[in-house]
């Protein structure tokens, strides 16, 4: 088999590679097991709660002060209880199903109701021999759950029943994110890479879009695809908002988006660089790129915003600040600065047309873009990654863990039509779910949408009661 | 008694305070609104999604004048809100029939 295995992310326990190790006829002496360095283990933690941060409150208030102050502390609970709810569930079975061996789409049962998520657990990482706190991937990989169910909500924001948003996220959690972490990010881990028999064992129990080499460095699919596209199913199910078109549905608080686009940013260097999940060069790398490919992308869509439509805007700059971290996110540690710059630039110019020409196309009021800029950003990210890690354009190209060196004949053809499948994989898959979910959400007393009224009134106060601000 | 109404920019009115006080007006009363006339609106563009907003912030000021003071206070706030382009705002001035001032109970011109 002539699979070559990507410097990719996320792991396994020891536990599976110590299977495989069997499954693959070996029985090695009980070496020594390897102890987590103490650097890595810092930076993991440090990494999941800024992610946690970018949750709480940086998207609620990037997504906040896009709606209107009558919706205002409406989104900010969606945010707010999507992130608990989705927290709770991944501690509950999410991680097990998507972190344990199991088959090509979803994980196993080890870990369910936290069984065996002991201080002394360890995940693998992407060198051999290294390890982390398998608590501290645990909670890494929680953020990331919960961040991309949150992302959704941006699409039916400002009309959509709050039960409807619970019912929905379980049920899309459970079948689209889970499965879709396990696709993409699922292997045995490099100790399990000792010749090519025993890559070729690890290969096959690795995620159905891993195993095929797709390259998603921190979550261009997984995270952003995945949500974007529910976000639109969900845009097009619930309905347009009253008004939509005709009346100004203005955003309330500019300043509280920049604000909340730049906590995004700062918490996105623990979201890439901790993608590494060491404290490296790999890590520095990625961290390189998610601060310069936002400033590409800030340049890019704020020029074609100039220029097409004569002012450059503050919540120009803003979005595309997002959609440059968007695009970068599945190249962070695959890609030279070179081909961040490039990307930066690409998403930029992409989501400024996602937003506008793409989002009149589209017919769907996808409230505050989610597809516009996580969709079409992550589609431009992903497809970029394939040409941008090669070698030859200066990305650090594809590990081969038996030669223990990097893989020669990088194909940038080969690389998109795989990167191409992943993006179909994730368009399809979290599509279906997101109708089917959406559709038994629906079934609920009063079913997706608020009545009309409470619509006009405002959803602070006819679902939650309270007033964001004195009137 | 004239009531005088103006609608003004709104960044003139310390300019026409201040000449209606040099005037010998004594109050006025302001208010925060917003019209439309022949000054145009503004477009506002909000990523692919671009709003008309007709209506243009002003602000009213009221003044109850005696007689006397008509001719004085409409010059004062011609000259001071005047900037010579469309939207510098109107003034309407009212027959008032009667004034009190609430402490004294005082009447008309003295109440003014």
């Amino acid at each position: 088999m002539k699979l070559l295995f990507t410097f990719c992310k996320k792991m396994p326990v020891a536990a599976a590679a110590a299977a495989l190790l069997l499954f693959s006829g070996e029985l090695f002496a009980q070496a020594a097991a390897p102890v987590p360095n103490k650097g890595d283990t810092a930076w993991l933690l440090v990494c999941a709660a800024i992610v946690i941060f970018m949750t709480l409150p940086g998207l609620g208030l990037f997504y906040g002060g896009l709606v209107r102050s009558r919706n205002m502390l409406s989104v900010l609970m969606q945010c707010v209880l999507v992130f608990a709810l989705v927290a709770v569930l991944w501690t509950l079975y999410g991680y097990s199903l998507a972190f344990t061996p199991g088959n090509a789409f979803f994980g196993g049962w080890d870990r369910l109701f936290m069984k065996g998520l002991t201080p002394e657990a360890t995940a693998a990482t992407f060198s051999k021999g290294v390890v982390v706190p398998e608590l501290g991937y645990f909670a890494f990989q929680a953020a990331f759950a919960c961040i991309t169910c949150a992302l959704v909500v941006g699409a039916f924001a400002e009309r959509i029943r709050f039960s409807a948003v619970l019912v929905f996220t379980t049920i899309w959690f459970t079948f689209a994110y889970v499965p879709m972490a396990h696709m993409v990010w699922f292997w045995p881990g490099p100790d399990a890479f000792t010749d090519q028999a025993a890559a070729d064992a690890a290969t096959a129990a690795s995620g159905f879009l891993f195993k095929r080499g797709a390259l998603d460095f921190a979550g261009g699919t997984v995270v952003h695809i995945n949500a974007a596209v529910a976000g639109l199913v969900g845009a097009w199910l619930v309905g347009k908002r009253i008004g939509y078109g005709h009346e100004a549905i203005r955003p309330h608080n500019l300043p509280l988006t920049m604000t909340g686009a730049s906590i995004l940013w700062v918490g996105w260097f623990g979201f890439n660089a901790g993608s590494a999940l060491e404290a490296n060069g790999s890590a520095a790398l990625a961290f390189v790129n998610t601060l310069i490919a936002p400033c590409a992308a800030i340049l890019a869509w704020t020029a074609g915003e100039w220029i097409g439509k004569g002012k450059p805007s503050m919540l120009g700059a803003a979005s595309g600040a997002v959609a440059g971290l968007v695009g970068i996110t599945p190249a962070a540690g695959f890609v030279g600065l070179g081909g961040a710059l490039v990307i930066g630039f690409a998403a930029g110019l992409a989501c400024l047309w996602g937003v506008s020409g793409l989002k009149r196309l589209l017919r769907a009021d996808d409230a505050l873009d989610v597809f516009g800029v996580h969709g079409v950003g992550g589609i431009v990210g992903a497809l970029l990654t394939g040409v941008f890690a090669a070698p030859s354009l200066g990305g650090v190209g594809i590990y081969d863990y038996v030669a223990n060196r990097t893989a020669d004949g990088y194909s940038i053809g080969g690389q998109l039509l795989i990167q191409g499948t992943g993006v179909v994989v994730t368009l399809i898959w979290s599509g279906l779910v997101a109708f089917i979910a959406f559709k038994l959400a629906s079934l609920l007393p009063g079913g997706l949408r608020v009545a009309a009224d409470e619509e006009r009134e405002g959803l602070d106060i006819t679902s939650h009661g309270e007033s964001a601000y004195d009137r | 008694m004239k009531l005088i109404v103006a609608i003004i920019r709104p960044f003139k009115l310390d300019d026409v305070r201040e000449a209606l006080s040099d005037a010998g007006v004594s109050g006025i009363t302001v208010t925060e609104v917003k019209g439309y006339g022949r000054q145009k609106g503004h477009t506002e563009l909000y990523r692919g999604a671009e709003y008309v907003v007709d209506f243009v912030p002003k602000i009213r000021i009221e003044a109850a004048v005696p007689d006397s003071l008509e001719d004085i206070a409409i010059e004062a706030i011609t000259t001071a809100a005047r900037t010579d382009k469309i939207g510098d705002g109107k003034i309407f001035v009212l027959e008032l029939q009667h004034a009190v001032r609430i402490r004294t109970g005082e009447t008309d011109d003295e109440a003014l």
